[in-house]
């Protein structure tokens, strides 16, 4: 019987070696395959069982991380004044992942990137526990702090940028959310969630970023611009070629303007000051289309900007002679976001040149060894520093003597534009308030603000750029200033 | 020991018993346990396990006694199957022991501790096995009993019909105040000592008087009927309760058992395509065979619709996380899986936690197990050893096989235990059992040919000096 005996035993030998090949094919060959599978929860897990780094404002960390017992995921995000922020961190959910830069800085802040390999590799020896790195950004507390003040319980939204670098300092929206209310993976996180998203308010919307309004008067500065840039006019105290009423082109419809103001061959400076819609609106007319979309596009218009959290592409479309006459004057089928007029306003500050918008200022490894540093870099150039210099001193005089006195700060000199933009059919809804402006000391400006208000509640009479949305972008200004002395 | 012994010219060879060797190899398989135990508390509370030393003690009284008892009863016998078995049994215990840790678990409203009951089971199954050591003092004993056995492996197998399924499959007895019993464990060796002893006596019958057809021997239907019958009421039975491992492995035995008797290749040609006949028909009309190949054949293609396949899933998961090193004991998830992760599962937690290393460190003890039986079997002097000692290791082959073969998805899921490693009482007091066995079996086949008597008529041999 030994015979079969020793037939069964390569059998038996058989068997095993089946095995210990399937255990080489499922644990080495297909071990990377398995391990990044979309189920396998061990990815979350791992993601979970250490700290995260921190987002940090001002040398202090706006984020946190919490021990949690309730869940096999260890660590939850925490947010310090977590509406406040919650437009420049995004959130960080067990269950619902994350935005902005909580999503775009996960490498860093979980210690999972590749630029940490070495920072990994040293502590797997030393046997440091892991955390993770942390973002640096280029945010100013107090003036966040201004600007989501300023804005309160009204609907809206500020961006400042420091023109001279393009450093993000504030970027505010309102009504916010706190993330923390839904950073976990209970029941009563998603229950929270759901209830910010069937919010008609939509507090997870960034409006500072995500939503584009139309400009209104505020754009008027960028049509000045272009028709300096174009020579169409190149004396801003001359007169311009301006009838009143204007006509609209191809149209029988008149242009017309917000009150009795002296806009007949108004020179700029005078038309910026009363912000007059027939003299812009011409002249928008008179520039034509493809230069005015040019010029727009000069400022950033038409393209997503990356701070890196990306903000939506503000719009200058091509367009019909009479709605290129109204997108002149900020009132037809042109758009933009907060950022992107802050961005108007903060190139015009630094004498034409547009820096590239950022928010992370560094990444800092987990020994808080820098591992990026951001270095300013232009993104354009939209006019030459004498032009920038002539809609500065019509700016200025909007602040000194116009409709924008209400950002007036003692001692310095600041430079603005109102607006009050029209929406809805027939202009039936609430208008939008706006106001761009800067603020320039000795040695150049600091602070560039775009503010909106988009207030369904206020009385349709008070909504004025400058009654509304002045005085926020002032106190932004003013918190920056502050913090330089 | 004896023995040099007087003048004859046959005189007996000490044969070496490799008791001190067995002692040695108990001891550090208690060790790795010890180790296991105290790598798994370090990882889970950053200090060692209260539990350690009682588990630890236990594991050494256990394999002490073990050895003391095959040392006395047993002494020839093969020096690694205790051993081996005592390994198993203990990282067993210490895996069930971490997955008693397992927040997840102890956060389910049915949470019972698991180790402390399995460390009890294991000291049955070593009493088990001292007691087949004391009473069965010649294997051959058991040839009496064949049909004895016969009749009582089917009453083990039916019994279960009478009981309610538990998670599909009949296969648990329930015994007020005592447990539930998986009687189909115990039904695998005693249904093994009817195959030997029929087999031994037909055998002849069975390789011999057979007519040719087709290429293949045929033997005559009185012959292989009442064999034959038995087994095909074995399989029916467990196809009825849903037990597909069991059938698998009773009708891999019978096939092997068969070969081994008969000396004929045309068994295993014959039990192949009666195999192939079997599943394709049990797969065409039972629902839960369909679930286990589909869940099979892309376990991820049916993750959250099929249960089959979203543990089977998980349990890949596992194994592919573990990597070539493994997370360490202790610091992995295979708690995941969920139910039966500390039983028909358990593998999937050294394949994560112990790694591909671990992974085939235990695939190989398990080898070397089946080994010694089949060294032990082919040691044997007589048939009947030969063929109970390769029917029981065949038969944990077998199960070995389709138990990690299942849970790695090299074929489908069937559902049984690891024999050793796995929580689960029958199954650890039958394997018990089954070693006991053997290691009398192989008592028996090392044992030294008994010294002749002295002859009184010899005489010294006289030394002629010049």
């Amino acid at each position: 019987m030994n015979k079969p005996l020793r037939r069964i035993a390569i059998f038996c030998g058989v068997l095993v070696l089946a095995l210990l090949v399937r255990t080489n094919y499922i644990q080495y060959v297909r071990a990377d395959e398995l391990n990044g599978n979309e189920h396998n929860r061990r990815v979350q897990i791992e993601r979970y069982a250490h700290e995260r780094g921190n987002i940090i404002v001002d040398g202090e960390p706006v984020t946190g991380s919490v021990e949690t017992k309730d869940s096999d995921f260890k660590y939850k995000r925490v947010w310090k004044d977590g509406p406040m922020w919650a437009p420049v961190t995004g959130y960080s959910s067990q269950a619902f992942d994350s935005t902005q830069l909580e999503n775009l800085e996960d490498g860093i802040l979980t210690g999972n990137s590749d630029q940490l390999f070495f920072d990994r590799t040293l502590s797997m020896f030393t046997g440091e526990k892991k955390t993770g790195g942390n973002i640096v950004t280029t945010l100013d507390a107090a003036a966040q702090k201004a600007a989501f003040k300023g804005l309160g319980d009204k609907k809206g939204a500020v961006a400042a940028l420091d023109p001279q670098t393009g450093a993000i300092l504030a970027l505010a929206s309102t009504p916010s959310y706190d993330p923390s209310v839904f950073a976990g993976n209970s029941l009563k996180d998603s229950d929270a969630r759901q209830k910010l998203l069937n919010d008609k308010d939509k507090p997870m919307l960034n409006r500072a970023l995500r939503e584009t309004y139309p400009p209104g008067s505020t754009f008027k500065v960028v049509t000045a611009s272009a028709a300096l840039e174009n020579g169409l006019y190149t004396d801003i105290d001359a007169k311009t070629d301006s009838p009143l009423p204007w006509r609209l082109p191809q149209s029988t419809n008149l242009l017309q303007n917000e009150g009795s103001i002296p806009c007949k061959d108004a020179s700029l400076r005078e038309a910026l000051r009363w912000s007059c819609n027939t003299v812009f609106g011409k002249m928008s007319h008179d520039l034509g289309n493809e230069k005015m979309m040019e010029q727009a596009g000069k400022f950033g218009f038409n393209k997503e900007v990356f701070t890196p959290v990306r903000a939506d592409a503000s719009i200058y479309p091509k367009d019909n002679q009479p709605q290129n006459a109204m997108a002149g004057i900020g009132q037809a089928s042109n758009r933009a976001t907060p950022l992107q007029m802050a961005m108007v306003a903060s190139a015009i500050a630094n004498d034409g040149k547009l820096m590239q918008p950022y928010m992370v200022a560094q990444r800092q490894a987990p020994n808080l060894d820098v591992i990026y540093t951001h270095e300013k870099e232009q993104l354009s150039q939209p006019l030459s520093a004498e032009n920038a210099q002539k809609v500065q001193q019509m700016m200025e005089t909007v602040v000194k003597t116009g409709t924008g006195t209400n950002a007036q700060i003692d001692g310095v000199t600041v430079g603005g534009k109102t607006g009050t933009a029209q929406h809805g059919l027939n202009n039936s809804e609430k208008p939008y308030a706006w106001f761009i402006s800067y603020a320039k000391t000795d040695s150049g400006s600091p602070v560039a603000v775009a503010v909106v208000v988009e207030d369904g509640n206020a009385n349709r009479d008070d909504i004025s750029g400058g009654g509304l949305a002045a005085p926020i972008a002032k106190s932004v200004m003013q918190a920056v200033l502050d913090g330089k002395k | 020991m004896s023995v040099v012994t007087n003048t004859t010219t046959i005189g007996a060879i000490d044969a070496p018993s490799r008791r001190n060797t067995e002692l040695v190899l108990v001891a550090f398989a208690v060790l790795i346990s010890v180790f296991a135990y105290a790598n798994v508390g370090l990882a889970i509370n950053g200090e060692l396990p209260a539990g350690m030393l009682g588990y630890g003690l236990g594991l050494a009284l256990l394999g002490g006694v073990a050895h003391l008892a095959v040392r006395r009863f047993a002494p020839y016998a093969d020096p690694l199957l205790l051993p081996l078995a005592t390994l198993l049994n203990g990282l067993g215990l210490a895996i069930i022991w971490r997955l008693d840790q397992s927040e997840r678990f102890q956060q389910t409203p049915n949470f019972v501790a698991a180790a402390s009951k399995q460390l009890l089971f294991s000291a049955a199954g070593v009493a088990l096995l001292v007691i087949v050591l004391l009473v069965l003092k010649d294997h051959r004993i058991l040839q009496r009993y064949t049909y004895i056995s016969m009749l009582a492996a089917l009453f083990l197998l039916i019994l279960p019909m009478f009981f309610p399924a538990v998670n599909g499959a009949k296969i648990w007895i329930k015994i007020p105040g005592v447990g539930t019993i998986q009687p189909g464990e115990f039904a695998k060796i005693i249904i093994a000592v009817f195959f030997a002893g029929y087999l031994m006596v037909k055998r002849d019958a069975l390789a011999l008087a057979s007519r040719r057809f087709m290429g293949l021997y045929l033997p005559r239907g009185r012959d292989l009927g009442p064999i034959l019958m038995v087994w095909a009421f074995s399989i029916l039975i467990l196809v009825f309760e849903t037990d597909l491992g069991s059938s698998l492995l009773f009708f891999g035995m019978f096939i092997v058992m068969l070969y081994v008797a008969t000396e004929r290749t045309s068994w295993i040609v014959f039990g192949l395509l009666m195999s192939g006949a079997g599943a394709v028909g049990v797969a065409t009309f039972e629902p839960h065979v369909q679930q286990r190949v589909t869940a099979w054949l892309d376990p991820f293609a049916g993750w959250g619709k099929l249960a089959a396949s979203e543990q089977m899933a998980k349990s890949l998961m596992a194994f592919g996380s573990g990597g070539t090193l493994g997370t360490g004991l202790g610091q992995g998830n295979s708690d995941l899986i969920g139910f039966a992760a500390n039983s028909d599962f358990i593998l999937a937690t050294v394949g994560e936690e112990l790694g591909l290393a671990g992974m085939m460190a235990v695939l190989l003890v398990y080898g070397l197990v089946v080994e010694r039986g089949v060294r032990t079997a082919l040691a044997a002097r007589d048939p009947f050893g030969k063929l109970l000692a390769i029917g029981l290791s065949g038969s944990f082959a077998i199960q070995v096989f389709v138990v990690a073969g299942g849970v790695m998805g090299l074929i489908p899921l069937t559902g049984m235990t690891m024999p050793f490693l796995a929580a689960g009482g029958s199954s650890v007091i039958a394997n018990w059992a089954l070693i006991g066995i053997l290691i009398r079996i192989s008592d028996t086949a090392r044992r030294p040919a008994p010294a002749p008597a002295p002859s009184p008529d010899a005489e010294m041999t006289q030394v002629v000096r010049p």
